[in-house]
């Protein structure tokens, strides 16, 4: 089973709206609730990196019998440095989103720490795609 | 309740739930970093974002804090989650030291390593 959300650039206000859809359609699935939650939040992490910091993209989640692979691309301005990126605390997002609850920097790092593999491809002008894999253990749907 | 003087916006049904644990923070990615049981969120941040991430994060109370009063849209996603929402006129510091002598410590976070 493949979702995808188009995720708006413009409208902060949406933005999350995505992972919490995704978490209702995993949890219906019968999917245990700790894979749940990570994936939800890898995804919330990373949609917001796309709104906050790439005017938007794509979202898809795909959910296999073992394992949720989470796809969100952008067409933004890819990010330079991915190791000082993937650092706690390391942020460049502008103030009115730390105002709005983001840009503590510890997206990348809350990505890494709940999915089972993180793939992050980026290059300055062509956007970037954030890849991450949620395990399903042995509670397969 | 009657510790933070809270006014409730939404969740009336829900009222008897119990909690452990508080988590005090105005960054998001903070609660989705450091939350591990379910916990009180007290938080100064008002916009859809708060409601969402408490819900990924399985947290079912919410205390906004230094009076902020969260909007129609608001009450209504949290009745839709089955939320608590509360609203304090204390400031975070004074909302988590009144919480705290009342007995609530932090817990339910994982540790910082
Ligand atoms: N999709 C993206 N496009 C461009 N830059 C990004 C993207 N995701 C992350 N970054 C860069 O990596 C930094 C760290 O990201 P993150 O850990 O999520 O922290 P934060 O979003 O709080 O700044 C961001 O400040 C930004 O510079
Ligand atoms: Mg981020």
């Amino acid at each position: 089973m493949k979702l995808r959300f188009e995720v708006s650039g413009e409208d902060f206000s949406l933005a999350g709206r995505a992972s919490t859809e995704l978490k209702r359609a995993l949890g219906r699935l019968g999917i245990d609730p700790g894979a749940v939650r990570r994936a939800a939040v890898a995804m919330y992490e990373a949609e917001i990196n796309m709104v906050i910091h790439a005017g938007g993209g794509v979202a898809e989640a795909e959910i296999l019998p073992d394992r949720v692979v989470l796809v969100l691309a952008d067409r933004g301005p890819g990010i330079p440095n991915l190791e000082l990126a993937m650092r706690e605390g390391w942020s460049t997002a502008a103030d009115r989103f730390r105002e709005l609850g983001f840009g503590a920097g510890m997206g990348l790092p809350n990505m890494k720490r709940n999915a089972d593999e993180l793939r992050v491809e980026s290059s300055p002008g062509s956007g970037t795609t954030v890849t991450m894999t949620i395990l399903l253990g042995k509670g397969a749907p | 309740m009657e510790i933070l003087e809270a006014r409730l916006y939404a969740g009336q049904d829900t009222l008897d739930l119990e909690v452990n644990a508080a988590c005090g923070a105005d960054l998001m990615s903070d609660v989705m970093a450091f939350v591990k049981e379910k916990v009180v969120l007290l938080t100064g941040l008002v916009n859809p974002q708060a409601i969402r991430t408490a819900d990924l994060m399985d947290i079912k109370v919410i205390v906004f804090v230094r009076g902020k009063s969260p909007t129609e849209d608001l009450v209504a996603m949290a009745e839709e989650n089955g939320m608590v929402l509360l609203g304090t006129k204390y400031s975070m510091f004074l909302a988590c030291g009144r919480l705290y002598e009342a007995g609530l410590r932090g817990g339910g976070v994982r540790e910082i390593d």
